[in-house]
């Protein structure tokens, strides 16, 4: 894990609009994301963004603060690189004739990767891993011609049983 | 019971006591003009979008309450990102209402239409397109909770015609439905005592009073604190008046342009006691040199305010009316051990007495007649007085009137201090009237290039019986740019000059049906502001000649150290002429 790089993840009402949100106000404070995730959850009124960011300790301060106002944001936990599990979901489709299909077929099987399609002059790998191992693969597979290749972000999760929703309960407020 | 969207839109702001609004109609929020004739609150119809959110402002920042405006879509609703985007900088409570086209034809370039949300993401502290009838209260209610609690700011509900035009089945409760939002009111037990500790070691400390303890209405709470401690005060251009400033604790404003002990105190100080302030650069100068001997502690409603730009020591979350009882609750309950608390800086409020005698303001009035603004200034609020609220645009003129005046109490004095909006005083002191009512002068001091960006709202206030004092401190030029290209560009004058006499303001005051006066000459001044002031039930207009060429000082050049402060053109000369040998 490169120096300054902090994954966060960040529970979000599912309202219209919290994407742009987010991503606005990182675009308009300068701050960089380095990749993003967002899927639902078990609670359909909330989606969860695993957000890797490139920032120095005072900068990631500033980051989960004004993250942190804005209304639809629920809750920020940033992930403890030693104690949490990172996952990205990586698609490449790398030429491949009747020589060299199965060398690939065997790099993908090191990498605990699928061959989720095959054709003539092509195979299509799907492997997941944390980026570390999917840029080995992806170097070995490279002087066989990439033809072609898709990878997710990030998405992560705490080690051990606690969970980030824990003592985090939606709930009604009375107007003060 | 049935009812339409659109009625639901005045139900919901009567529930939530809203008095006046300021608006303008238009074809998609038109449903919401109908029910608006019987409506229970006052609708104040403006000359310009820009001029409701402005009276929005000037109406919250007179009154601490929520400003409301509400307008159509499209070009009308883009009217507004001046204000808001001025709210938001000033964390001023605002809720703006505008129309939307149809949910139909969200998304397809209709006429009017315009991606409100969008555009005004960052500049609101929150927004919301409503996309049901059922949605409106709640949208609305949310929205005006949301913009006076915590940091206040500006919140905008963008309403569909469909859905205002809609009839559903209405319902009230007063539940609000925000996981996602609750500001920290109290502050941390354990730093309010790591507070009063630090106060207590301090030699030369100093309060860095800001905007935020206006917005907390916190200046009893403040004028408690910092006399049983002995705290001088600094008053920043947001907070002018939430500590007196004939008090002799205050030190005056620091900044750019800032008094020379106010600016002193924070260059010297071993601690700055920085409540609702955010150490921008308008006060900070040169980041890296400022307080370079101070210790800070923090006290914001805003987490993100608190070392954002300046690396804290005693760091305080909270609303700050709260946590100025909490640190004044601990001294009252120990108030036997009460000299432990109070630091020994009587030598310090000595030295900065001592500063302020020997370094007052300088401007000199000549006896050539030629009237200096400074002396306008200084007649005005001798004709208006303590109790009224000075209300002022973005310039020569609202530094000035910041300096002079004597403010002594939180919003007194109303301006736009973040976004530094041109325009600006015009339409808020008419939204501050609306606030503060018959008794309370309210006297707007604008700029000639300022007051010509939004003048036509004098015809709101004619229309609607809001009798503001408009005075333009007239010098014929954009004199804060002239000011900087007499200074930093040899004089090279570019594009400043507006003609004393286009428009002639008396001819438009007659336009208006308004009294309106004229000071060409120092001798004029006193007779003819103390017949403006005989004017009380209607809107009067003065126009005030002043010296073209008058600058101010003290003055910190751009991006320089605070320990570069100038205290007069004498100063800057011989600093350029140091440079050059």
């Amino acid at each position: 894990m490169q120096h300054g790089r902090h994954t966060l993840s960040v529970l979000v009402e599912n309202k219209p609009g919290v994407l742009a949100r987010i991503a606005g106000m990182f675009a308009r404070r300068g701050y960089n994301i380095e990749s993003l995730a967002v899927g639902p959850t078990d609670d359909e009124r909330v989606s969860r963004l695993t957000i890797v960011v490139g920032a120095e300790a005072v900068q990631l301060e500033q980051i989960i603060k004004q993250l942190n106002k804005l209304v639809h944001v629920l809750k920020i936990v940033e992930l403890d690189v030693d104690a949490s599990v990172d996952r990205e979901l990586q698609l490449v489709k790398v030429t491949a004739d009747a020589q060299t299909r199965s060398q690939i077929m065997e790099i993908a099987q090191v990498f605990r990767a699928k061959i989720v399609d095959v054709d003539h002059d092509a195979v299509t790998i799907e492997a997941s891993g944390n980026p570390d191992k999917l840029a080995a693969m992806l170097g070995l597979l490279e002087p066989y011609g990439i033809r072609e290749m898709v990878r997710s972000g990030t998405i992560a999760l705490s080690r051990g049983t606690r969970s980030i929703t824990d003592g985090s309960k939606l709930r009604m407020q009375r107007v003060v | 019971m049935q009812i339409t969207g659109a009625e639901a839109v005045m139900r919901t702001l009567e529930a939530l006591g809203v008095d006046t609004v300021f608006g303008y109609p238009g074809g998609a929020i038109l449903p919401a003009y109908d029910p608006l004739i019987d409506a229970e609150f006052t609708h104040v119809l403006v000359r310009h979008e820009q001029g409701a959110i402005h009276m929005a402002e000037g109406y919250a920042h007179a009154t601490g309450k929520v400003g409301v405006c509400i307008v159509t879509s499209g070009p009308a609703a883009t009217n507004l990102v001046t204000g808001l985007a001025d709210a938001n900088m000033d964390s001023i409570p605002v809720l703006a209402i505008t129309g939307q086209v149809a949910t139909t034809a969200i998304g397809s370039d209709a006429f009017q239409e315009a991606d409100v949300t969008g555009i005004t993401m960052p500049i609101t502290k929150h927004n919301e397109l409503v996309h049901h009838p059922e949605r409106i209260a709640g949208a609305i209610k949310e929205a005006y909770y949301v913009a006076r609690s915590g940091r206040p700011g500006p919140v905008l509900v963008d309403l569909p015609k469909d859905i205002l035009n809609a009839t559903f089945e209405w319902e009230w409760d007063d539940a609000i439905d925000l996981p996602g939002y609750r500001p920290t009111v109290r502050g941390h037990g354990k730093m309010i005592r790591e507070a009063l500790d630090l106060i207590a070691g301090a030699e030369r400390p100093v309060i860095y009073a800001g905007g935020g303890l206006v917005r907390a209405g916190a200046a009893e709470e403040l004028y408690r604190f910092a006399t049983r401690l002995g705290l001088p005060v600094v008053t920043t251009l947001m907070a002018r008046g939430v500590f007196p400033d004939t008090h002799e604790l205050a030190v005056g404003m620091p900044g750019m342009h800032g008094h020379y002990a106010a600016v002193r105190a924070l260059q010297e100080a071993d601690l700055l006691v920085t409540l609702g302030a955010r150490f921008d650069d308008r006060v900070t100068g040169k980041l890296d040199a400022f307080a370079p001997l101070a210790k800070v502690l923090q006290v914001d409603v805003d987490p993100a305010e608190i070392g954002k730009n300046r690396d804290v020591d005693v760091p305080i979350v909270g609303d700050l009316k709260v946590v100025l009882d909490q640190l004044n609750g601990v001294l009252d309950d120990k108030a036997d051990e009460h000299d432990r608390f109070v630091p020994d800086a009587a030598d310090w409020r000595a030295h900065l007495a001592d500063m302020k005698r020997d370094h007052p303001l300088r401007c000199e009035q000549p006896d050539t007649g030629v009237l200096k603004p400074q002396t306008a200034i200084r007649a005005i609020h001798e004709t208006w007085g303590d109790d009224a609220v000075y209300v002022s645009g973005v310039g020569q003129h609202q530094m000035w009137a910041a300096q002079i005046i004597p403010y002594t109490r939180g919003g007194q004095w109303i301006n736009s201090g973040g976004l530094g909006t041109m325009g600006f005083a015009v339409p808020a002191a008419i939204g501050a009237k609306v606030g503060v009512g018959p008794d309370v002068p309210v006297v707007a001091i604008d700029g000639d290039g300022c007051f010509q960006m939004t003048f036509q709202e004098i015809a709101s206030a004619v229309q609607h019986e809001i009798p503001v004092v408009f005075c333009v401190i007239n010098n014929g030029y954009l004199g804060m740019v002239r000011q900087w290209q007499h200074l930093f560009y040899e004089d090279r004058l570019s594009q400043v000059a507006l003609p004393q006499d286009l428009p002639d303001l008396l001819k438009l005051a007659e336009a208006y049906g308004i009294p309106g006066f004229r000071v060409n000459t120092v001798d004029e001044l006193d007779t003819v502001l103390s017949k403006a002031r005989a004017i009380t039930d209607q809107p009067v207009l003065v126009d005030l000649r002043v010296d073209p060429e008058e600058m101010v000082f003290p003055m910190v050049p751009s991006g320089a150290s605070n320990d570069e402060l100038l205290e007069s053109a004498e100063d800057w000369h011989a600093r350029v002429a140091a440079l050059k040998s």
